[in-house]
C-alpha cells in the first residue's frame, strides 16, 4: 500500500479506529466493528440523540437500555440509515457510512430487527424468509439456508402458515430469523422480547446466544427487561436524555445508584 | 420401456419446470383445472367473433392492457396510480403523431415502438421525480391524479394550428383524426390488422368475417398476461410484493425499494402505452378524454373489483365492467359503477376474483383443512 493510499484511507476512518491507523498499515486488524461518532438528531426543536459516542466490537453482544424518550430506538434509526443524522458521523469496518441509503448499509452487513414485528402477514412463512435469502444464493443453497433459517427462528413445520397468523412472539422469532438469514456481521434488536411471556424470552436468549457463539454475529440489543440483558450480555449502555449515561458490565450498571434513579426508579 | 419411461419423466419434469415458472403465491391458480380452464376460456375468447361483437371485445382486451398494468403498479407493488391514463394517453398520441407523419408500413411499425416507449418514458420521468425526490404514499396518488388533470387541460387548449408535429395536428377538444389504420412490417412486407377483416365459413354457424386486429390483441393480452405471471411469481415479484406489504421492512433486507418501484411504475407505463396504442389504432382516433378524470378512475374501479392483487381480477374485471357501462352508457352506468365499487370495498375488499378462488379452495379441500398457525403440517414439503 502506497503512503498516498494509506493516508486517503485512514482519513475515512473514526476516531477510536484512527488510534490504530498505525496497525492498519502494518496490516493488523482493528476490532472496532461500528463506532458513532458525535451522532446527533434533531426532530424539530427536541434533541433525541446528543453527541453520542457509541462503539461495538466484533462479535460483541451489547445491550442498549435506558428509560422511555432515551434515545434508544433513535440510535438505531441512525445506524440503519432510517433516519438521516443531524449532525456526527457513523463509522463501519472503518468506513465512513453516514451518508449511506439503508439497503446499501445492508449490504455491507447492518441488519434490524424492528421493535414492532414487521413481517410479511399476507406472504407465508417460506416466503418472508426466501426474501432475504434470495438476494445471494440460489437453487440448493437457497433452499438449504431457507429451511435454516426457518429452523433458527424455531418455526420449523410452519412453512406454509401465513406470517401474520402467527402468534406474537412466533412474528418475533421469525424477524430475527429473517434478518440473521441475510448473514450480517452486526444485527440490531429493538426489544425482541416485548410482549413476550418467560418460556419466549428464553427461547429468543437462546437463539440470540447461539447466534452471537455460533455465527460472531455482533448484536446491539434494545431492552427494558434488566433480567432478560443480564441473561445474554456482559457490556451495557445506558442512555438517558439522548446522552450516553454509563457504560460497563451489567453488575455494575444495575447496582450504580445513578442508573437506578434514572432508570430503574430506586431511591438516588 | 425404460427409455420410454425416462423420456417421459424428462417431459413432465420440463413441462413442471415450465408450469412452475407461471405459478406461485403471488398469482391465482396453482392446479391443473385452472390451466384447463385457462385454455378454455382462451379458446372461447378465440371464437368469439362469430357469434358476437368482436369489435367491442376487442377494445375491452386493449382496455384490460391498462388494468394490469395498473395491476402490477398498485396490486403488486403498492403505488396507487391514478395517472395510467396520462401513459395511456401519451402512448396514443405519440403513435398518433408518429404514424402521421411516417405512414408508411415501417413508419407506422415505428410508431408503435414509439407509443409504448412515450407511456414508458413518460412515466420513469414522472416516477423519477416523485420516488427518489421521497414523495410516498398517499402523495404518490395525488401527484398521478393532478398529472392527468394537467394532461387533459393541456391537451384540450392545443386547437389551434400551432399545435401540430409536422403533419399531425393535435387537435384539442376535436382530438386526432386521420391516424392512419394499423400496419406492422416494413414496405414489401407488411400486413394491415385493421379494416381487413377475412371471411370464414364454418359448417352450422354460416359465414361471418373476423379482424386480425381482434387476434393481435387476444394475443398480446395472453401474451402479456403470462408474461406478467412470470415477473411476479419471480424473485422480483417477490419483492416487489414485499415493497407493497412494508417499505422499511423491505429496505431493511438491503433492497433498493426507490429502484423497485421506479421500474415497476415504468414497467407499467409502457404497458398503458401499449394499451393507448392499441386503442388509438383501434379507433384510427384519439382525443383528450382519455385523460378526463371519468376515465383516470375506471382502472382503479376494474382493477378494485376484480381484486387488485389478482392479474387475472383485473382482466376478468376489465372485461365485465366495460361490457356493463357500455351496455347502459349513460348516467346509470356511472351510478351503477359507483354502487359496485362501495359494495366491492364494503363487502370483498380483496376482489371479485380472489374471493372467487377462495370458495372454489374451499369447496375442494373441505372445511378445516386450509391449514393454520395452531396446526402446522409438519410434512409440509420445502420446495423453492
Amino acid at each position: 500500500m502506497s503512503d498516498t493510499e494509506t493516508e486517503s484511507e485512514v482519513d475515512s476512518l473514526g476516531p477510536n479506529v484512527r488510534q490504530t491507523a498505525a496497525e492498519l498499515a502494518t496490516g493488523d486488524r482493528t476490532e472496532t466493528l461500528l463506532q458513532t461518532d458525535g451522532l446527533v438528531k434533531q426532530f424539530g426543536g427536541f434533541t433525541a440523540t446528543d453527541d453520542v459516542d457509541f462503539s461495538v466490537a466484533e462479535g460483541e453482544l451489547r445491550c442498549l437500555i435506558g428509560p422511555n424518550g432515551a434515545g434508544k430506538s433513535t440510535l438505531l434509526n441512525l445506524i440503519t440509515g432510517s433516519y438521516e443524522a443531524t449532525d456526527g458521523s457513523i463509522y463501519y469496518n472503518g468506513h465512513d457510512i453516514t451518508d449511506l441509503d439503508p439497503h446499501e448499509r445492508v449490504s455491507r452487513g447492518i441488519s434490524m430487527k424492528f421493535q414492532v414485528p414487521s413481517v410479511y402477514g399476507d406472504l407465508s412463512v417460506r416466503e418472508n424468509v426466501r426474501l432475504p435469502v434470495q438476494q445471494f444464493a440460489d437453487g440448493e443453497k437457497r433452499r438449504r439456508l431457507v429451511a435454516e433459517a426457518i429452523e433458527v427462528a424455531g418455526l420449523t413445520g410452519y412453512e406454509d402458515v401465513d406470517a401474520g397468523q402467527l402468534s406474537h412472539g412466533q412474528q418475533q422469532q421469525l424477524e430475527i430469523g429473517m434478518a440473521a438469514a441475510l448473514e450480517p456481521d452486526l444485527l440490531l434488536l429493538d426489544e425482541p422480547v416485548a410482549g413476550l411471556d418467560v418460556a419466549e424470552r428464553e427461547a429468543i436468549a437462546e437463539r440470540i446466544t447461539r447466534l452471537n457463539e455460533e455465527q460472531g454475529i455482533a448484536f446491539v440489543v434494545i431492552e427494558h427487561d434488566t433480567d432478560f440483558v443480564a441473561s445474554i450480555a456482559e457490556e451495557v449502555t445506558v442512555l438517558h436524555n439522548g446522552e450516553v449515561f454509563r457504560e460497563g458490565p451489567i453488575e455494575e450498571i444495575e447496582s450504580d445508584p445513578e442508573v437506578q434513579r434514572i432508570y430503574l426508579g430506586g431511591e438516588s | 420401456m425404460s427409455t420410454d419411461s425416462a423420456t417421459g419423466e424428462a417431459n413432465r419434469s420440463l413441462a413442471s419446470r415450465l408450469r412452475s415458472r407461471f405459478e406461485g403465491p403471488n398469482t391465482i391458480g396453482e392446479s391443473r383445472g385452472f390451466w384447463v380452464g385457462f385454455v378454455v376460456a382462451v379458446a372461447a375468447l378465440a371464437v368469439y367473433p362469430a357469434f358476437g361483437d368482436g369489435s367491442q371485445l376487442s377494445l375491452f382486451m386493449v382496455l384490460a392492457l391498462l388494468g394490469l398494468s395498473l395491476s402490477i403498479v398498485w396490486g403488486y407493488s403498492g403505488v396507487l396510480s391514478f395517472g395510467q391514463v396520462v401513459f395511456f394517453g401519451i402512448g396514443a398520441y405519440t403513435f398518433g403523431v408518429v404514424s402521421i407523419n411516417f405512414a408508411t408500413p415501417g413508419g407506422i411499425t415505428a410508431a408503435v415502438v414509439a407509443g409504448i416507449a412515450g407511456g414508458g418514458v413518460s412515466a420513469a420521468i414522472l416516477g423519477y421525480f416523485m420516488f427518489y425526490g421521497g414523495v410516498r404514499d398517499v402523495y404518490v396518488t395525488i401527484i398521478t391524479l393532478v398529472s392527468t388533470i394537467v394532461m387533459h387541460t393541456f391537451m384540450a387548449q392545443t386547437a389551434g394550428s400551432e399545435w401540430a408535429i409536422g403533419e399531425a395536428a393535435l387537435g384539442g377538444f376535436n382530438g386526432m383524426p386521420d391516424i392512419p389504420v394499423l400496419t406492422l412490417g416494413v414496405e414489401g412486407a407488411s400486413y394491415q390488422f385493421m379494416y381487413n377483416p377475412f371471411p370464414m365459413r364454418v359448417i352450422g354457424i354460416g359465414s361471418f368475417e373476423i379482424s386480425p386486429f381482434y387476434y393481435l390483441v387476444l394475443l398480446l393480452l395472453v401474451g402479456t398476461y403470462l408474461g406478467l405471471r412470470i415477473l411476479v411469481n419471480s424473485d422480483y415479484g417477490r419483492v416487489m410484493v414485499a415493497v407493497r406489504e412494508d417499505e422499511d421492512r423491505t429496505e431493511m433486507f438491503g433492497y433498493n425499494v426507490t429502484r423497485v418501484k421506479f421500474v415497476v411504475f415504468t414497467l407499467g407505463g409502457a404497458l398503458a402505452g401499449l394499451s393507448g396504442v392499441l386503442y388509438a389504432a383501434r379507433n384510427v382516433y384519439i382525443d383528450p378524454t382519455v385523460f378526463s378524470l371519468l376515465f383516470a378512475t375506471l382502472p382503479v374501479i376494474w382493477v378494485s373489483i376484480g381484486g387488485r392483487k389478482s392479474l387475472l381480477g383485473a382482466v376478468v374485471a376489465t372485461l365485465a365492467v366495460e361490457y356493463l357501462r357500455i351496455s347502459m352508457a349513460g348516467e346509470l352506468a356511472l351510478v351503477l359503477l359507483g354502487t359496485l365499487l362501495l359494495v366491492t370495498i364494503l363487502v370483498l375488499p380483496s376482489g371479485f376474483v380472489p374471493w372467487l378462488h377462495e370458495q372454489l379452495v374451499e369447496t375442494r379441500l373441505g372445511p378445516g383443512e386450509a391449514g393454520g398457525a395452531d396446526a402446522p403440517d409438519a410434512s409440509s414439503e420445502v420446495s423453492d
